[in-house]
């Protein structure tokens, strides 16, 4: 349809000005032409193009749109306010976010630092994961669909190609056709396999590229057969273009760049947390590579993609629910050998079953066990002591094979500590001691169990210590120098 | 205004009523029954006697193949059902068989089809279980051109058909409770499970809500006294195998 004018009315709506005119649609301010129904916020209008030179898509993917807006809640989309019937005039008013798209990071002449670009994939990685918990998966996440407001928060616009499980697929046929935008689209959406999770973090990967190298990983191909080589082709390593980028930044973004969805990040939640634990990637040969993937795997993986074959996925909740952020919650004082036995046992029954899941061992101090004078208590060295200790602990579930990670926290109040954790790194299940019996700090200690499963977002494994009798000798023996780092911590 | 399709109902009180008080409880204005209100269940009178009061304050009513059989039960058994539906008559005064006999097989209102089976020769009782025979009723549905929505049972699994953006039909496996806008530019065709006698392993009986104004539909799970159910045809000469399925969901 043709552009509105300032000051035109539509429903109730006053036009303001066209902010944004697209190959797919117009988007105008406007504000409510009787004041009393202020919302409280900006408003935008989104009026698709659809007249008969606009392809049939168009229509549909308003459809799309309109039957996500409704239901998608919460900070990272913009709040739904009314629309118009598609047999009249189709229109979406929305809240107008405010802040500055992706694209902006892309368009500066310098490029963003490690640490900007880290909390910047950060804050979208965690921004899709809370799409993904509503089953829903965007599909056409790039720089120009991804607003940052000023508090660092990740908003995500334009759902027009996303895909939601609980509701039918409009754009889905049983010809399988690519749909997205050919620079982020992942492989299997290549192919047409519309709502696996996987392909989200595929199209960070790529914004990650960008920012790091300004480069694309895999240029903007034209033709079919141009898209379909990310269905085997890794792209040139980012420190091969950017020598000084950090290994572990390139292990994450290789990470999301996997041509085959199973050997990505399970879920965006795991993203997020490497991006804000740097230290605790594990840096393989993916990281260190600054030559590129040689002609043999390619070919290989050429061979193998030809005859790719990808299944479709079940509900994107479903498919996060099985890769959890396991946190455990080491006491470091006061805790019996049979505590710290459950815990083990504890921890290791609930990744077991589970083979994308990630443990996270946490232990909280107090402040004041740090000082920044004397060199025995200085802040490292008490840190790198909790470390060691924790990774002893942890040392017998390494054969499981999960991805783990250490952290001490630094706070006078360990459960708000915990719970503060679990919520920034999207824990789902935290496992800790129910009660430490019988030791002189039980009154206090006790009510850190209860004040963090009413606080905790989350599933919380309270522990019981329980050690086979016949244990209790030998694993005393094996346990006692594992964990006991207050044996050398002066008081 | 919202309309409560429920099929398949054979003989469960329990379940009919269950379905009943929900659809209430959520709304419901009218009703239809989509067919197969006898068989395999031990209250046939009940429920027809029900069947008949809704009729009365306007329900669509539609006939299903156990309808058909327990009007004239087949002289020789050769299968389960056959057996059931010799009990079944038996049970019927001949005013209740008369109302199940007169019943339309499909019946048009507005952008709504009814029918038991398939839109395509209902007569022949064809199962709508995949996208291809979805799409024969669809295109068989176009003979009343103001139809969008065609609604039916007889397969015992909640299931809705769309086309996307290609020639076939798609087909999506509702979510219960979730409501799925159905509009009016598309033409859609549901299954909406069986409330007396579920199959997919799940014994919660099955219905659906449709708003006619927002055209929106949203398929129901029911949880219901099953066992009591089940311990009712335990009471009468029908196949035990009746009861356990009820108690499994299969």
């Amino acid at each position: 349809m043709k552009l509105l004018e300032p000051g035109a009315e539509l429903d109730g709506f006053t036009i303001e000005e066209c902010i944004h005119s697209g190959g797919m649609a117009h988007v105008y301010r406007v504000h409510y032409t009787e004041g009393a129904r202020d919302p409280g916020f900006s408003l935008a209008m989104k009026v698709p193009r659809m007249t008969a030179s606009d392809g049939a898509e168009n229509i549909v993917s308003f459809e799309v749109e309109h039957q996500l807006m409704q239901v998608l809640t919460g900070s990272h989309v913009p709040r739904f306010v009314a629309a118009g019937d598609l047999e009249n005039v189709p229109y979406l008013v929305m809240e107008y976010v405010h802040g500055k798209i992706l694209q902006q990071w892309l368009d500066e002449p310098t490029r963003a630092s490690v640490d900007e670009i880290a909390s910047l994939g950060a804050a979208v990685a965690l921004a899709v994961h809370s799409l993904h918990q509503q089953n829903t998966v965007h599909l056409d996440l790039k720089p120009a669909n991804v607003l940052i407001q000023s508090s660092g928060n990740a908003v995500l616009l334009d759902f027009r190609l996303s895909c939601n499980a609980l509701y039918p697929d409009l754009l889905a046929e049983q010809l399988r056709k690519a749909v997205g935008s050919p620079i982020w689209i992942a492989p299997e959406q290549v192919v047409g396999v519309r709502g696996d999770p996987r392909s989200d973090i595929f199209a960070i990967g790529v914004m990650l590229y960008q920012l790091t190298t300004g480069e694309l990983p895999f240029g903007e191909p034209q033709t079919q057969g141009g898209l379909r080589q990310r269905l085997w082709m890794d792209p040139p390593p980012p420190r091969k273009l950017q020598p000084q980028l950090p290994e572990w930044l390139q292990e994450v973004i290789l990470l999301c760049l996997e041509p085959e969805a199973a050997k990505r990040y399970p879920s965006a939640a795991h993203l997020a947390f490497d991006l804000r634990h740097p230290e605790q990637v594990t840096v393989t040969e993916r990281g260190r590579n600054i030559t590129g993937t040689g002609f043999g795997t390619h070919f290989k993986r050429w061979i193998k993609a030809a005859g790719m074959h990808y299944q479709p996925s079940p509900l994107p909740v479903q498919q996060i629910g099985e890769v959890p952020i396991v946190m455990v919650a080491l006491p470091h004082k006061d805790v019996t050998d049979a505590t710290l036995y459950s815990l083990r046992e504890a921890v290791a029954r609930s990744l077991g079953t589970r083979p994308g899941a990630r443990l996270a061992c946490v232990t909280v101090i107090s402040p004041g066990q740090t000082s920044t004078s004397n060199d025995e208590t200085s802040e490292t060295s008490i840190q790198r002591r909790y470390l060691a200790s924790l990774r002893q602990w942890a040392q017998p579930l390494n054969e499981l094979g999960h991805q783990t990670s250490y952290h001490v926290l630094e706070s006078s109040d360990v459960a708000q500590a915990l719970v503060n954790y679990a919520v920034g790194n999207e824990v789902s299940v935290i496992v800790m001691g129910a009660a430490t019996h019988g030791l002189k700090t039980q009154r206090f200690v006790a009510t850190v169990p209860i004040k963090v499963a009413m606080e905790a977002p989350c599933t919380i494994i309270l522990v019981k210590q329980t050690m086979p009798f016949e244990l209790l000798a030998e694993q005393a023996e094996k346990l006692k120098p594992a964990w006991n780092p207050e044996l050398d911590a002066p008081f | 205004m919202k309309l409560a399709l429920l099929s398949d109902i054979h003989a469960n009180i329990q379940a009919f009523d269950a379905c009943l008080a929900h659809a209430l409880e959520h709304g419901a204005q009218q009703f239809a029954v989509l067919g197969d209100l006898v068989g395999y269940g031990a209250d046939p009178v009940a429920v027809v006697q029900r069947v008949q009061a809704l009729a009365q304050d306007g329900a669509l009513i539609i006939k299903g193949n156990h309808d058909a059989l327990a009007v004239r039960p087949p002289a020789t058994v050769k299968t389960m059902g056959d057996n059931g539906a010799a009990w079944t008559h038996a049970q019927l005064d001949d005013a209740q068989l008369q109302f199940l006999d007169q019943l339309p097989l499909i019946r048009q209102q507005d952008s709504l089809l009814l029918v038991h089976a398939s839109a395509d020769e209902p007569a022949l009782w064809r199962y709508v279980y995949d996208e291809r025979a979805a799409g024969a009723s669809l295109d068989a549905a176009t003979a009343w051109p103001d139809v969008r929505h065609v609604f039916g049972g007889h397969v015992h699994l909640q299931t809705l058909y769309y086309r996307g953006t290609g020639a076939d039909l798609m087909k999506f496996m509702p979510t219960p409770g979730v409501v799925v806008p159905v509009p009016h530019h598309r033409r859609w065709l549901a299954t909406i499970g069986s409330v007396g006698q579920p199959r997919d392993g799940n014994p919660q009986a099955m219905y659906a809500l449709f708003d006619t104004q927002k055209l929106q539909l949203t398929f129901q799970r029911v949880s219901y006294d099953h066992r009591g159910a089940a311990a009712a045809i335990r009471q009468t000469d029908l196949p035990a195998l009746f009861a356990d399925r009820l108690e499994t969901g299969r």
